[in-house]
């Protein structure tokens, strides 16, 4: 390849600093059991402005059914999955219930300006920092959690992880990194003017988590 | 004017700036009041740092390696290597880039590297519109400064300052000193441009050469918006960011958002491993990076100052120092102001252009005992302050080595070290100093400017101590 690249690298072989003893690996086992994560959850979540309601397996349906018109939402994006599928036959006619079904150039305007919320999975949540886990794919777009002002997720109660450490040892991150990998925690916010924290800036302004048992 | 001259004069001027030291002093008193609540158990605390020392310090002990193992994933994974020297190479690269894309119009994440390469403004003259998308960055493009803190760029102005650059370049938002609203309107202004932008740009914070991830640390979601709504993404970054494994990013993380801001974490952390894939809808279709090498290798050859290179551009050694809180960050006239800054920049620059910095320093060791990867900045700043000043030419990596010597300090320091080492001349010296001590001058330069000259005591400490009995003092 380039010169550069050669000359960069001949410079870093030129030495070799000696070797820092590691110390014990990082993973603080926490030992908590799933009642203590699901609290820890919660509280790190709220903590940051994220909505979190913890309710039965199959009742996000109908708990949406009644929340997003109560909520003001007209306007509904959801993946091609299943949760799309359910929503299709259960939401009141006064939601518009849009699919993300085609590439992004072909409705970006829309994208950013015509949807109230998207709702989508969460593959994971880790209980220590209160973050959702999101691997976005082609039936639920990486825009989904980013664009619109309101994201909904869904989340297994008993996919909560103690922390990030904890995670990716588990479930074997380093043997496969996905496109696009994402820790989220809370809706987006910023402490750029005066270091006053003021939530909504450019990702979602509200972020409900719905966690299911 | 020289280096030193014109450094004092930015330091005159932010010292007679009552309004700046005010933004900043009690910016900075909230951000170290946050800081410490995050480590309430030191125990906990020393433990994380040697974690985070470690994974650092052995990333670099195997940089050679990393790097070629990071380029070959990343090129399995579809993401394209780019290598530069220096500033002007980096800028060429994502000029091609961006040229060879057709991209007219780039929103940027927050990149301290793209800083040191002058990025925007070689953009911009070669006719491609880039804004500054994190809230921070774009305050002060609208003000036409640089950042003066790496983690907080707009630290230095106060919510008055930021309504009247709103109110300046966008007048059809009505004026408002108020904090949410100020962030409502940005999130307007910005909204149409991560929507048409053509190619977005980032930094990165953690490079994992095991995977192949770029990992990006932030608050608001520019950063993903500039990672995934445009067609093309570049990444750049300083070849000092590669780690080795996964599991090293953890640790890495969870201390960094602890000691920059407070925060157990950040709202996204956001892992980047490939292009769009066949099937995918949405994300940029190319991702580049660049690895900036700028002086950074040439720190790394001498064992004791590739130290610097450990650090994750956490801000928390800015943040406690009682420098830096006085002076704000664009007195130092550098990209990286603070003690990182006064032990990096001279080694990337040269101790003939900003070796000046090493004085604006008390050593009082706040920074290290914060920092998180324990790089031991003020014992790098003390040993750049002998290289500023040594004689002896051979055996350093440091440009500009004894450029900032002075015949008549080195003379002074000559003499002394002739007077104390030799009993008889020291004890001649002292009985000369304190006998003639009326002849003390009283004006001694800046010295007296505000303070009475010193004047020797009467008698000296060892006679002194003789008189009351002491032997073998
Ligand atoms: S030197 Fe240490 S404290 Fe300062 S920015 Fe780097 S990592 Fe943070």
């Amino acid at each position: 390849m380039s010169d550069s690249r050669e000359r960069i690298l001949a410079r870093l072989r030129a030495n070799r600093p000696i070797e820092v003893p590691t110390p014990t690996v990082y993973a603080k086992p926490l030992g908590w059991d799933r009642e203590h994560c699901i609290a820890s959850f919660m509280q790190r979540m709220q903590a940051v402005r994220g909505e979190v309601h913890r309710i039965a397996r199959d009742a996000w349906v109908d708990w949406l059914a009644g929340e997003l018109p109560a909520r003001g939402i007209h306007h509904l994006l959801a993946g091609n999955g299943d949760v799309g599928d359910r929503l299709a036959s259960a939401l009141p006619a006064s939601i518009r219930l849009s699919r993300y079904d085609h590439p992004i150039e072909q409705w970006k305007p829309a994208l950013f300006n015509d949807i109230d919320a998207a709702i989508t999975h969460a593959r994971a949540g880790l209980a220590e920092s209160g973050s959702i886990v999101l691997w976005p794919d082609a039936n639920e777009p990486r825009l989904m959690s980013l664009a619109p002002p309101i994201h909904i997720a869904l989340l297994d109660s008993h996919k909560l992880h103690e922390n990030f450490a904890a995670m990716i040892a588990a479930e074997h991150w380093a043997n496969g990194m996905p496109t696009n990998a994402l820790l989220i925690s809370g809706p987006s916010k910023t402490a750029d003017i005066e270091q006053t924290l003021a939530y909504g800036i450019h990702g979602p302004k509200q972020l409900i988590t719905l966690l299911l048992d | 004017m020289n280096q030193t001259d014109a450094f004092h004069r930015r330091i005159d001027e932010a010292l007679h700036n009552a309004q700046l030291r005010q933004n900043f002093r009690s910016a900075l008193t909230g951000i170290m009041a946050r800081r410490a609540e995050q480590f309430p158990d030191e125990t906990q605390l020393q433990a994380l740092r040697d974690q985070a020392r470690a994974v650092r310090a052995n990333a670099l002990v195997r940089q050679p390696e990393l790097l070629e193992r990071l380029e070959a994933k990343l090129t399995e994974n579809g993401i394209q290597v780019h290598w530069a020297e220096g500033p002007d190479e980096a800028n060429a690269i994502i000029h091609g880039i961006l040229e060879r894309a057709g991209a007219k119009t780039v929103v940027k994440g927050k990149s301290m590297v793209s800083e040191e390469t002058g990025l925007n403004h070689y953009l911009e003259h070669h006719g491609i519109e880039v804004i500054e998308s994190d809230l921070g960055e774009y305050i002060i493009q609208l003000a036409e400064e640089p950042p003066s803190h790496i983690v907080a760029p707009a630290i230095h102005k106060n919510r008055r300052e930021v309504a009247e650059l709103f109110q300046r370049f966008h007048p059809e938002i009505p004026y408002t000193e108020d904090i949410d609203q100020l962030t409502q309107s940005a999130r307007v202004v910005l909204r149409d441009r991560f929507a048409n932008a053509d190619a977005g740009i980032s930094g990165v914070n953690f490079a994992v050469a095991e995977t192949g991830t770029l990992c990006l640390v932030e608050n608001e979601g520019n950063g993903r918006l500039s990672t995934t709504a445009p067609r093309v993404h570049v990444a750049i970054t300083g070849i000092e960011k590669v780690v080795e494994r996964l599991s090293d990013v953890p640790p890495l993380l969870e201390i960094l958002t602890k000691s920059a801001t407070g925060q157990p974490i950040t709202t996204y952390f956001n892992m980047i491993s490939r292009p769009r894939q066949p099937g995918e809808l949405d994300g940029p279709e190319a991702v580049h990076l660049v690895l900036l090498d700028n002086g950074r290798s040439r720190i790394r050859v001498d064992d004791e100052l590739l130290d610097t290179l450990r650090c994750i551009r956490c801000g928390a050694c800015i943040n406690h120092c009682p420098v830096y809180v006085q002076l704000g960050g664009h007195a130092y006239g550098t990209v990286y102001p603070g003690p990182i800054g006064i032990a990096l920049e001279p080694q990337r620059i040269g101790i003939h252009k900003v070796g000046t910095l090493t004085s604006a320093c008390t050593l009082c060791g706040a920074c290290g005992e914060v920092c998180p990867v324990r790089i031991p900045l003020p014992k790098l700043i003390n040993r750049l302050r002998a290289e500023a000043v040594d004689g002896l030419r051979a055996g350093t990596a440091v440009r500009g080595h004894g450029s900032m010597r002075k015949p008549a300090e080195a003379g002074v320091w000559l003499l002394w070290r002739w007077l104390y080492t030799a009993p008889s001349r020291y004890r001649l010296f002292t009985r000369l100093a304190t006998r003639l001590r009326w002849m003390t001058p009283p004006w001694l330069g800046a010295w007296t400017r505000y303070r009475c000259a010193p004047r020797p005591a009467q008698r000296t400490l060892h006679e002194l101590a003789r008189e009351e009995g002491f032997r073998n003092e």
